[in-house]
């Protein structure tokens, strides 16, 4: 298990394009962030607003990058031919997708930190300047504030399950560009759908959609009224990417590379 | 020669093309995913309609709240009015002619909290800017008649309109004692002419309308309304007439008397979408009036409530965009991937020439996707809207037939776009990343920043600046100059009319397939 960790690493760490997408993840989120929070202008009465989930809104989208980022850990080693090398070498798909799963999930934890950690300056800075100050009963963004504390973690969380996600799901496909299509139809397209269907179903699909579920985490206010809880949100986005992963590796098992 | 040359270069591209086209229609995977795409139009337009549904209460009681939508009546043209107003009027056969001097008007806006019935008990003084008094000529009382006015306006002076939509300045300025203003209307046959004087002496023609078969016997009499303020608020108008002659136009025996005033209270019924302000009446003494109303005579826009044939639409061009990305992209990496871009740059050596065909394959495929897409799923969605009993804003062929052509080619722009980021990257991935960073995302997180913050300037830049830019081909709710309404994102307008959202994305598109023409022809296969 160790060599393979080793090799899964090695690949993963000298291919140039990893860290350009690692860099992309961190500033496309920041920005993304940034950008929002400075664009918002909350009109004095405009309560219910929760600063929190407002200024890691940048997760929406530093998440696509994280996806391709573990969707190219599979399907480029299925289109150059090097799955064949690897196989020769970990002849155990389970050991070689664990392996593959470990470092992809360790690298994305630790890009999901210092981006989450950007979200949360840019919010402390810019949403003062929004209307969301404590003038106006909001407190300034902080870590020492528990919800805060657990919607940073979780969305750091999100973005590894992200990627065990794509992971999975890359594993089935092996094609990069309808893996990458998959991957971001089934994370963006369900919560555009809940915006437009009413009703239970509405509510059911926030339920269910790995995006909108595992969103629930960023959460800090009128939590009572989210359809899925903080962690059952997390636990259900956890499921989908262990049920994706298990696919994955079935299917690896049983077919030829 | 240069004929020679051209033929050449033309059938060099008709050879390119065709070359394009073989490798596009023989990937059967390419083709299942058009088909796929086209069907999650039809269906996500159909699931989206079915979940919308309309009911509407006639008062507090939860038990007077029944499925369907309230009445909006529709003009001579086929458009959506709000027609609701206080006429007092007698009946006038034959060729005739109105006069009266209006010598104040004022109202009352409703200070009520937002969600309740207006009612007038609760209300501070305030003239809306189309508040509306004067003189009026219709052929029938009933909702969405025609019709030509000569108006004085709480904000925009004397008016003369007809047919909801037509509308033609006279006098400026607003009235008072000091100010009062003469208005004067005349038919002759068909023919109906205002006319407005700040003494009564010198006459000018503010405008005339033909209203076509105006029946022998018509309507003529003094109107007031006022509508709804750009808030919603609802409002009401009191106009003080005196010095009113009403008769035939010549002294001619033959034509009937006149019969006595009557007020009839237009649009009052308990299925009537437009907002009021209490019930209109009317006083008279002698040869003076007194109108109160409220209400609007003009064309009618999204406060009555209502969707369009292609709100349901979005959603769906939304899977088929992704569906194209991902092809389009495809369809230039997989030939770097799997090294045929050589052989195909050895058959068609002009590189912009390959690119172009691409482009025109994949645009054109685009294009009758979304198109046949569009055209299928609009019908679809209306019969499930109108089932659920919404209010659909009446729309003509040609304005159906744009959201359609929009349809395809918000597809074909996009594919084009993204044909061109795939063959500057050469890679899948960052492709289909972009695509959908650029392409899809703008449009998803448009609603999700209008939702739960009050901040719409954001999601309107959205709609200007990006490729979303280009849903504005789907706008269909109706606008007019002639009501105040904020006619902002958040209310379901897009802040660009509908061409101009597209050459936003045909700028996109362009920026893409310039570079990666110029990127193509720098360096090697």
């Amino acid at each position: 298990m160790t060599d393979a960790l080793h090799a899964e690493w090695t690949k993963l760490r000298t291919v140039a394009g990893t860290w350009w997408l690692v860099a992309g993840a961190v500033a496309l989120t920041v920005t993304a962030s940034a950008g929002i929070a400075a664009s918002t202008h909350v009109s004095p009465g405009g309560g219910g607003q929760d600063p929190t989930k407002l200024c890691l809104i940048g997760v929406d989208l530093g998440q696509a990058v994280v996806a391709v980022l573990a969707v190219l850990a599979v399907t480029e080693e299925y289109g150059t031919g090097m799955i064949r090398v690897t196989l020769a070498a970990t002849p155990r798909r389970a050991v070689m997708l664990g392996a593959k799963a470990v470092n992809l999930a360790g690298l994305v934890l630790a890009t999901g930190a210092p981006a989450v950690a950007g979200c949360l300056i840019a919010g402390r800075l810019l949403l003062p300047a929004a209307g969301l100050d404590p003038a106006h009963g909001y407190a300034l963004v902080s870590i020492a504030h528990g919800p805060t504390l657990r919607a940073a973690c979780g969305s750091i969380l999100y973005l590894g399950l992200i990627a065990l996600l794509s992971l999975g799901i890359a594993t089935v496909v092996r094609d990069t560009a309808v893996s990458t299509g998959v991957v971001l139809g089934l994370l963006y397209l369900p919560p555009l759908l809940a915006q437009l269907v009413s009703g239970p179903w509405r509510r059911h699909l926030q339920q269910i959609a790995p995006m909108t579920a595992g969103l629930a985490i960023q959460a800090t206010r009128n939590i009572r009224s989210l359809p899925v809880s903080p962690w059952a949100g997390l636990g259900t986005l956890a499921l989908w990417a262990a049920g994706m992963l298990l696919i994955g590796l079935a299917v690896v098992k049983a077919r030829d590379a | 020669m240069s004929v020679l040359v051209q033929t050449s270069r033309a059938a060099g591209f008709r050879a390119a093309l065709w070359a394009e086209w073989t490798k596009f229609r023989t990937v059967r995977g390419w083709m299942i995913g058009l088909v796929f795409a086209g069907l999650m139009v039809v269906l996500f337009t159909f699931l989206q309609a079915n979940g919308k549904h309309t009911g509407y209460c006639t008062t507090p009681n939860p038990s007077s709240c029944v499925a369907g939508h309230q009445y909006v009546p529709t003009g001579p043209g086929g458009e959506a009015v709000a027609d609701t107003y206080e006429l007092v009027a007698k009946r006038l056969t034959g060729d005739g002619t109105i006069t009266a001097r209006i010598t104040s008007l004022a109202g009352r806006i409703w200070a009520g909290p937002a969600n309740e019935a207006p009612s007038p008990a609760n209300t501070q003084p305030g003239l809306t800017s189309w508040a509306k008094a004067g003189l009026l000529v219709t052929p029938s009382t009933k909702q969405g008649s025609a019709y030509a006015a000569v108006m004085a306006t709480g904000g925009h002076g004397v008016r003369f309109q007809y047919d909801y939509t037509h509308d033609q300045a006279g006098l400026p300025g607003s009235i008072s004692g000091s100010a009062p203003r003469w208005l004067r209307m005349t038919r002759t046959g068909d023919t109906i002419t205002g006319y407005d004087s700040r003494d009564g002496t010198n006459w000018h023609t503010v405008g005339s309308a033909h209203l076509a078969n105006l029946p022998t016997t018509v309507y003529v009499g003094l109107l007031a309304t006022s509508p709804t303020t750009s808030q919603g608020l609802a409002t009401r108008a009191t106009a003080s007439f005196d010095h009113i002659a009403i008769g035939p136009l010549t002294d001619r025996a033959a034509q009937p008397p006149l019969g006595s005033w009557h007020g009839v209270s237009i649009g009052t019924g308990p299925r009537e979408a437009y907002t009021t302000l209490g019930n209109g009446g009317y006083r008279r003494a002698g040869d003076a009036m007194v109108v109160m109303g409220s209400g609007d005579i003009a064309p009618a826009v999204a406060s009555v409530g209502g969707d369009t044939a292609s709100d349901s639409l979005l959603f769906g061009l939304v899977v088929a965009l992704i569906v194209l990305i991902v092809i389009g992209t495809i369809f230039i990496t997989s030939e770097y991937r799997r090294g045929l871009i050589r052989t195909t740059f050895a058959a068609t050596p002009d590189r912009g020439r390959v690119l172009a065909a691409k482009a025109v394959v994949i645009g054109g495929v685009g294009f009758v996707v979304g198109a046949i897409a569009s055209a299928a799923a609009i019908p679809l969605g209306e019969h499930a809207m109108n089932a659920n009993g919404n209010y659909i804003f009446p729309a003509d062929p040609l304005t159906i037939a744009r959201v359609i052509i929009g349809s395809g080619a918000l597809v074909a722009l996009t594919a084009v776009a993204v044909l061109g980021i795939g063959t500057i990257l050469r890679r899948s991935a960052g492709a289909i990343l972009v695509g959908v960073v650029v392409f899809v995302l703008p449009t998803f997180t448009g609603p999700r920043i209008l939702g739960p913050t009050s901040s719409s300037s954001a999601a309107t830049w959205l709609y200007r600046a990006t490729p979303a830019a280009g849903f504005s081909m789907l706008g269909l709710l109706p606008r007019s100059g002639l009501v105040s309404y904020p006619y902002t994102m958040s209310n379901g307008y897009y802040p660009l009319p509908p061409w101009a959202g597209l050459l936003v994305l045909v700028a996109y598109a362009a920026v893409a397939m310039f570079v990666a023409r110029a990127v193509l022809q720098r360096r090697d296969a």
